[in-house]
């Protein structure tokens, strides 16, 4: 009998997981020498001197710490030792507003840019200027102006989530099938319900897509941006374990940020095709 | 005017790249009867679809008005339905859905239940009963054209407006789709207004044709009365003696006259276009020594058409 190609996919994986697995542990075994010192200095040193041990975290290392975290995800022990759970909550607390705000403000915009030539004509050089900015170049005229960290980090989330959606919105809704808006043009429909029964439904699909490079673009640069502004978050959390020179949670964190992106686009990309019909 | 729907003297003209103005057509003068059929039949770009499009309310006429039932039309209304040639049905909503748009888009005020009972009978009429929860992307081309036009008459208008609505669809599927649409127009005395490239389709439903010149610059060149009877049946639609006289007028007009009309005919009133019944052809003369058979009855409103027909009626 003939495995499934997505049984023979998930084999693939495993396998190259392993192997990668294979290697991180054989390259921190640690070998090198040790030198002869004074067992007050050794404590000092730590295994890193007095055993060989390599200063880079093997998988072993990394898998008893995480499972650590796992178990206590909440704990606070103060402003620098929250759990792991604490600081991926205010992370994707601060990416929702800040996404939730822009999703407000882009749709409508979209909608107006999509349905109005003239407003196509007008907004476009203003679009075309703001996109390409970095969101983080925005964080010094957001600090201080709002003056508060917290909200100039969604204030940036804001900022660099609103371009993708605007820009699919506003192609979704000018790129509705002529005929669909004839069809709702004999029929007399209204504006109002021509919008949400006809374009709103024809353009789902483009305007989820944007909405899903948003998020995508939203999870990346929250962690550049609570490295600046500090206090909580996974990338406060990043910045500071590298300050502590705690490798191994450093390696925790960037499994962490993979697993909540990909949580994030999987749930859009279902909504995707709970919008998306064939013809 | 006794003419249900009276398109007056409507132009269509655009400007082109370089600032002239390209003239689809102009001064053209229609007259449709309640509860015909009209087709009209002409090559691409003589601007059939524009006049489908303006009596839709789709497009406006760069000049002159259509009057349906006395007034005169502006913009598009609910009266007239149109049925597009890829079917235009919204792939998010069932087939009773897309019917229940049109439906509640006529009847804003019906509450659910009445909707729905509305929209049963016309899935009924086309023949879908069954399959009303399916999505368009679940049927054939056939079932997509049929739930065309089921949104298109559950609206019941007062006018049918049809863009190639079968050009589309395979041979088969085509010839069925031609009977229900035969049987619901004269069940219900629909007029119907409708473009087709084919031929055969045009004499088997229309009443009138209207054949058009070629563009740009197109002209009503004439208006054809089917010669067949309203029991026509499309199987032996082929073996009626007046068939391939209606045929033959309608295929030398699309091969030869269509392109050469505009300069044949000069100072004609756009008002009076000839309308021409074929018939059977003359015999052909073929000795002189046994007695001829006295011509066949041959109905024509014009003398000429009657003979042009005549001396090229023989079947291919």
């Amino acid at each position: 009998m003939r495995v499934s190609l997505t049984a023979r996919a998930a084999i693939v994986s495993v396998a190259l997981f392993l192997v990668f697995i294979g290697a991180w542990h054989l390259a921190t075994r640690g070998t090198s020498a040790t030198a002869a010192m004074s067992p007050e200095y050794a404590k000092l040193m730590g295994v890193t001197a007095t055993q060989g041990k390599s200063a880079m975290p093997g998988p072993v290392d990394v898998g008893e710490k995480l499972w650590g975290h796992l178990k206590r995800p909440f704990y606070d022990n103060g402003p620098n030792d929250k759990g792991l759970g604490i600081q991926l909550g205010f992370s994707i607390a601060r990416v929702l507003v800040g996404y939730l705000i822009a999703v407000a403000v882009a749709l409508p915009l979209g909608f107006l840019v999509g349905m109005s030539p003239l407003m196509h004509k007008a907004l476009d050089p203003f679009i075309q200027i703001l996109k390409p900015i970095s969101p983080l170049a925005w964080m010094p005229l957001a600090l201080y102006t709002i003056k508060d960290s917290s909200v100039s980090a969604i204030f940036v989330i804001f900022i660099c989530a609103i371009w993708p959606m605007l820009i699919n919105t506003a192609f979704g809704v000018a790129s509705v099938r002529k005929e669909w808006i004839s069809v709702a043009r004999t029929l007399e429909v209204g504006t109002f319900r021509r919008v949400f029964t006809v374009i709103l439904p024809a353009a789902a699909p483009t305007i989820l897509t944007g909405m899903r490079i948003s998020i995508g673009i939203a999870w990346l640069v929250i962690v550049a941006a609570e490295m600046l502004v500090g206090g909580t978050g996974i990338g406060y959390f990043v910045w500071n374990e590298w300050n502590n020179l705690s490798i191994t949670n450093v390696i925790i964190a960037i499994l962490m940020i993979g697993l909540v992106g990909m949580a994030f686009d999987q749930v859009l990309a279902r909504v995707t095709r709970l919008v998306t019909f064939p013809e | 005017m006794t003419d249900f729907i009276s398109i007056e003297g409507i132009a269509k003209r655009y400007p082109d790249r370089a600032g002239k103005i390209t003239t689809i057509f102009e001064n053209l003068w229609m007259p449709i009867v309640r509860g015909e059929f009209a087709c009209i039949v002409g090559h691409s770009g003589c601007g059939k679809t524009t006049v489908l499009n303006i009596l839709a309310g789709l497009d406006r006429p760069t000049d002159g008005a259509v009057i349906v039932d006395g007034e005169a039309i502006e913009g598009t209304s609910l009266d007239r339905a149109v049925i597009f040639q890829s079917h235009a049905l919204f792939p998010w909503r069932t087939v009773a859905g897309n019917i229940a748009f049109a439906v509640s888009s006529k009847w804003p005020k019906w509450t659910r239940a009445e909707v729905a009972r509305h929209v049963q009978t016309f899935v009924d009429l086309v023949g879908l009963t069954g399959s009303e929860s399916k999505h368009p992307s679940e049927l054939s081309g056939g079932m997509k054209q049929r739930v065309g036009i089921a949104r298109a008459l559950s609206i019941t208008p007062k006018i049918l407006l049809m863009d190639e609505p079968f050009s589309a669809l395979d041979a088969l599927t085509r010839g069925t789709l031609q009977d229900e649409v035969r049987r619901i127009c004269l069940e219900t005395g629909q007029t119907t207004f409708m473009i087709t490239h084919d031929v055969d389709e045009a004499i088997y439903l229309a009443d009138k044709i209207f054949l058009m010149t070629n563009g740009p610059g197109a002209m009503l060149a004439e208006v054809v009365e089917n010669p067949l009877p309203k029991d026509r049946g499309r199987i032996e639609l082929h073996r009626h003696p007046l068939y391939y006289a209606t045929r033959n007028h309608i295929v030398d007009f699309l091969v030869s006259r269509s392109r050469t009309f505009a300069d044949t005919v000069k100072d004609r009133d756009p008002r009076l276009v000839p309308l021409v019944r074929p018939g059977i052809a003359e015999p052909v003369l073929l000795a002189l020594a046994k007695p001829v058979a006295s011509p066949a009855e041959a109905t024509s409103h014009l003398a000429g058409a009657t003979g042009r027909i005549a001396s090229k009626g023989e079947t291919p």
